[in-house]
């Protein structure tokens, strides 16, 4: 019991940094229908942004943790917005409408790329992070162990849930939102009652990329460290988390997330470590093959 | 923005400075905002393991002039192009007769040219790293083109199938037959080979089958799936496997029985030629070689065979293959268990060339790197494979040529550590410049009376 | 007297909330053209994708009797079944050719079948024993000839998506035809044609009758297509059968009349006083 409400506490706190990555994947294949190949390596450049402006907050500035951390929040969801607004501009908006194969082969050199130029601009080292909110708020104990929630565990869900209903406002109740909506259900119609799509698609990956950024501050604050190669296997559990939702599907994206958190923590809680991420890709697989549509997703009707 | 410049430079072809200025600029404005944490700011562990930032605005500056003028001049080049659509590249007739048997005439010879070119310890690098490295991505590019270019089927998983294969033979060659029949062991590449082929293509059914109603980036997703969870099986499973650490010691291939060594039944000895490593590289790049073009020949046997034209049809319209009593399930499980088993022969062609074979070998980027290889060829061209497959892995292993440009870059440059990151940019760059690969017309499969290309633009690329 | 080529008994298709296809039962005669016809959203479409097992009818039975006698259950059977072993063959209302493959390589993926069997399953064919080459020279003859009947030999070696449109109508059918299927299934195969095409399709339906022994069964909205040429008419609205007859009987029923003119909600109480419903 001790260690299943642990473990609870730590699959949510993981599900949460999941689930912000998957918003990204779900928002783009809602309004472009493609499957936003470097958008792990995306959130792991807001990692790297987020540690240089945090660096820079501390080291040079002298902030404290927490204003330091709030000041880093912003400025990694521009930078970051920006970085993925350059990358839906050059690789992405020149192939659209044709070959279908072609973005998703730009995707992923694209993702190949950033990987790699993050290790040639910052170096192939981890990059360690001195611990920040290392108090541990205990909850109750039974046999003998402390069941306790970290406090940096609790700024992750405030900043999640502050986040995520930030962006719900803005895709629910602003003319941004609406359009981003009109554009998911007929581009063509939307661009003839005077939307403007390139813009709407291009404002869709920017928000994708400021909730990586988010993300990816939180992953340094979580684990302490950051790598060029951090991108891959979060990507693909945020994918999967995207795909267990429903893909397309705001909600089902979160709620996929903290799914895939929570599957992962149990995993390596109860069964092998070593195997966690054969867990997660074999979920991917199996929903993908029983459950297309996902938990939250709209079922498609095979047209003759 | 650019659509409606383009639209302004058809109308008046003469070249608009302004706006190019205007447009470089913002560009170097957003180079700007990429590169100020990235790039300006770098990150180091100091002796105490802390980090400490320091500074490269030299390099952000450098950075932002290059894409002013580099916009500029993209500009400068395009202007009053725009509106022309960039015609097909069609081979010319006499091009189109002649270059496969020239081709194949210089690869023949490729080993013996080098040898004449560079002497027997020289010629190592060329034929191996270059010609051997090479076949096998051009093997594997076929191969993955029946899957993929002749099918419509998006794998993204291929590698797991090159992996079945090279841990075949490496287990069976390392555990099986030394337990069972020692004498075979210098035969064992020659019987692993098939083994290897059709276990790898079984594989290919087991994997293919689940994933059959999948379609399109959904398909790719679930065969990148299989392919990490084959990987991590095998970091994982470390009795079975090895782990990390991989199988080493894995025979090499004998010349039919006769092992490449120094000992006096060797090769050399044999032959009464001096001992020397060349001759089991030249060995394995016929090898290869013949593996290669046993491939190319099925494939284009294979094309023109009712499953062959099902499978394009099945790109063309998954729909109408059903109304027209095709059984969709087993067309897409042969393509899947033939590209498989072609794979598999690959893998099991190195696992016998490296001598040692580790996960390593067998990421997720090694599938991208095919499936660019197809994509970039042009689908379901064999040709295009070809060039592909050179450009990409022929440019890859030059970079480690590349040691004049320290000269330029001072000493400490290392050209090594930009490989993947050019590969990454000519990913996209070349779909930027030809979305639908080098060679996109298609040779139809039987011919009436007159032998047509088709058009790239009417030919699909699959649902799934 | 035999059963039948094809009668439904029943059928009732739906999707969700909406009943698109409801208690409908019809036979289609041996060696007649007979016509489904009905507004648009009367679910025509839907009772052709039953027939030809894209969808699976929520309830009902659709059964084909060959002329020897053997009995096929449509809705139990896959789709690929359905036109390899109950031999029915259908076009789509928006044409659905192999477009980047040859006009000739489209007749020959609709031979499939027998060609697979003649390159043994695809293993003697690869090494290039037995007799593939002769059976392949035959289906290519099968398919000029089917190409001379619909006057698009010289087209031949021309991607079936560079044709016009009118054309890619016709090689559709003669693609299905070359499935050698005993009943045809055509969805709109007038749409958009001209009246010079329309007149040639006339004849060729009429040939496919009466040549080639395939029933046909056709979706059409064009009504001088419909009287000229079929012997037999089922009309559906709103997912129900309002009428089934010969032609002539079908032009003159006041409930067709009401449901094709879609005359105001109000009226159709009128109307189908008139008529005494």
């Amino acid at each position: 019991m001790e260690v299943f409400v642990q473990q609870l506490i730590n699959g949510l706190t993981l599900g949460s940094i999941y689930g912000l990555i998957a918003i990204g994947y779900t928002m783009v294949f809602g309004i472009i229908g493609m499957v936003n190949f470097a958008h792990g390596d995306v959130f792991m450049v807001g990692g790297f942004i987020a540690l240089l402006f945090f660096m820079v907050m501390t080291a040079w500035l002298g902030l404290a943790v927490l204003p330091a951390l709030m000041i880093v929040l912003v400025l990694g969801m521009v930078f970051t917005g920006l970085w993925n607004w350059a990358i839906e501009r050059v690789a992405y908006r020149p192939l659209r409408g044709s070959f279908r194969l072609a973005p998703l082969i730009s995707a992923i050199g694209m993702s190949i790329l950033l990987s790699n130029l993050v290790q040639v601009l910052q170096g192939p080292r981890n990059k360690p992070v001195p611990p920040m909110f290392t108090q541990v708020l205990p909850l109750f104990e039974q046999n003998g162990y402390t069941v306790g929630i970290g406090y940096k565990q609790i700024v992750i869900m405030v900043v999640t849930a502050v986040s995520l209903a930030i962006f719900w406002y803005v895709v629910q109740k602003t003319p941004l939102g609406r359009a981003q909506r009109a554009c998911e259900q007929d581009q063509k119609m939307a661009s003839l009652l005077g939307i403007n799509v390139d813009a709407t698609i291009s404002l869709t990956f920017v928000m994708g990329a400021a909730l990586a950024a988010v993300a990816g501050v939180m992953y340094i604050m979580y684990y302490g460290v950051v790598n060029f190669s951090d991108g891959f296997i979060p990507g693909v559990k945020a994918f999967t988390a995207a795909v267990l939702g429903g893909i397309g599907s705001l909600p089902g994206a979160v709620i996929g997330g903290l799914l895939i958190g929570l599957i992962e923590t149990m995993w390596s809680a109860y069964f092998s470590i070593d195997y966690k991420d054969v867990a997660a890709f074999s979920i991917l697989a199996i929903t993908l093959v029983f459950l297309p549509t996902g938990l939250f997703g709209r079922p498609e009707v095979e047209k003759v | 923005m650019a659509a409606r410049q383009d639209a302004s430079a058809a109308d008046r072809p003469a070249f608009d400075l302004a706006a190019a200025v205007k447009d470089a600029g913002f560009a170097a404005l957003v180079m700007l905002g990429l590169s100020v944490p990235i790039l300006a700011l770098r990150s180091d562990q100091n002796m105490s393991n802390q980090l400490v930032l320091a500074q490269r605005w030299d390099s952000v500056v450098l950075a932002c002039v290059l894409v002013f003028f580099g916009r500029i001049a993209v500009a400068w080049l395009r202007r009053g192009k725009a509106a022309a659509p960039s015609k097909p590249f069609v081979l010319p007739p006499v091009l189109a007769r002649t270059g496969p048997p020239a081709a194949l005439a210089f690869v023949v010879a490729y080993p013996l040219l080098m040898l004449a070119l560079n002497g027997p310890l020289g010629s190592i690098k060329w034929i191996d790293n270059f010609g051997i490295q090479i076949l096998i991505y051009i093997m594997l590019g076929w191969g993955l083109n029946i899957v993929v270019g002749l099918a419509g089927l998006l794998d993204l998983g291929y590698v797991a199938f090159y992996a079945v294969g090279a841990y075949s033979y490496a287990l069976i060659a390392t555990q099986v037959i030394p337990a069972t029949y020692p004498d075979l062991g210098l035969w064992a590449f020659w019987i692993c080979l098939p083994i290897s082929g059709i276990l790898a293509g079984l594989w290919g059914i087991i994997l293919g089958f689940p994933v059959l109603r999948l379609r399109g980036d959904y398909l790719a997703i679930v065969t990148l799936a299989f392919g990490e969870i084959i990987r991590l099986v095998l970091i994982n499973w470390v009795e079975f496997s090895g782990g990390y650490a991989g199988i080493s010691s894995i025979p090499r291939p004998s010349f039919f029985g006769i092992p490449f060594n120094a000992s006096d039944i060797g090769f050399a000895a044999v032959f009464g030629l001096e001992f020397s490593p060349i001759y089991r590289t030249i060995f394995l790049f016929y090898v290869i070689l013949i593996l290669a073009l046993l491939t190319a020949a099925i494939s284009v046997r294979l094309r023109r065979l009712p499953v062959g034209r099902a499978w394009e049809a099945l790109r063309e319209d998954e729909i109408a293959c059903r109304s027209l009593g095709i059984n969709t399930t087993n067309t897409k499980l042969t393509a899947f268990a033939i590209g498989a088993m072609f794979g598999g022969f690959a893998g099991c062609f190195f696992a016998a060339r490296q001598g040692f074979i580790s996960p390593e070998s067998f990421v997720f980027l090694e599938s991208a790197q095919i499936l660019a290889i197809v994509v970039l060829g042009g689908m379901g061209s064999l040709a295009g494979v070809v060039i592909a497959a050179i450009l990409l892995v022929g440019g890859i292993e030059i970079l480690r040529e590349l040691d004049f440009l320290k000269q330029v870059f001072g000493p400490d440059f290392d050209a090594t550590q930009y490989r993947m990151l050019i590969f990454g940019l000519a990913m996209v760059l070349m779909m930027l410049w030809k979305p639908r690969g080098l060679i996109s017309t298609r040779e139809p499969s039987i011919v009436h009376r007159e032998r047509k290309a088709i058009s790239g633009s009417l030919v699909k690329e699959g649902h799934g | 007297m035999t059963a039948p080529l094809l009668s439904l008994h029943h059928l009732s298709m739906r999707f969700g909330g909406l009943l698109a296809v409801n208690d409908v039962s019809f036979d289609v005669r041996r060696g007649e053209i007979t016509a489904l016809i009905g507004p648009n959203g009367a679910g025509k479409t839907t009772v052709f994708n039953c027939i030809t097992g894209f969808y699976k009818p929520t309830e009902g039975m659709i059964a084909l009797t060959h002329e020897d006698g053997t009995r096929f259950l449509l809705e139990r059977l896959p789709d690929y079944r359905i036109n390899e072993k109950a031999r029915v063959a259908r076009t789509f209302q928006n044409i659905r050719l192999f477009q980047g493959m040859t006009v000739l390589e489209n007749l020959l993926v609709a031979q499939h079948n027998p060609l697979m069997a003649a390159s043994g399953w695809t293993v003697l064919g690869v090494l290039g024993i037995g007799g593939y080459r002769r059976r392949e020279q035959e289906a290519v003859d099968k398919a000029v000839a089917w190409l001379e009947r619909i006057g698009l030999v010289d087209r031949a070696d021309d991607p079936a998506g560079d044709l016009p449109y009118g054309d890619q109508r016709r090689l559709e059918i003669a693609r299905a035809m070359c499935t050698d299927p005993v009943l045809l299934c055509l969805d709109e195969p007038a749409a958009g044609l001209n009246p010079r095409e329309s007149l040639e399709l006339n004849a060729l339906l009429r040939s496919v009758r009466d040549r080639d022994g395939t029933s046909v069964l056709l979706i059409e909205h064009d009504m001088s297509v419909v009287m000229e040429i079929s012997d037999h008419v089922v009309v559906l609205d709103y997912g129900i059968k309002i009428a089934d007859g010969a032609p002539d009987e079908i032009r003159n029923d006041p409930k067709v009349i009401a449901a094709y003119l879609g005359v105001e909600d109000e009226e159709v109480a009128a109307v189908e006083a008139e008529v005494g419903a």
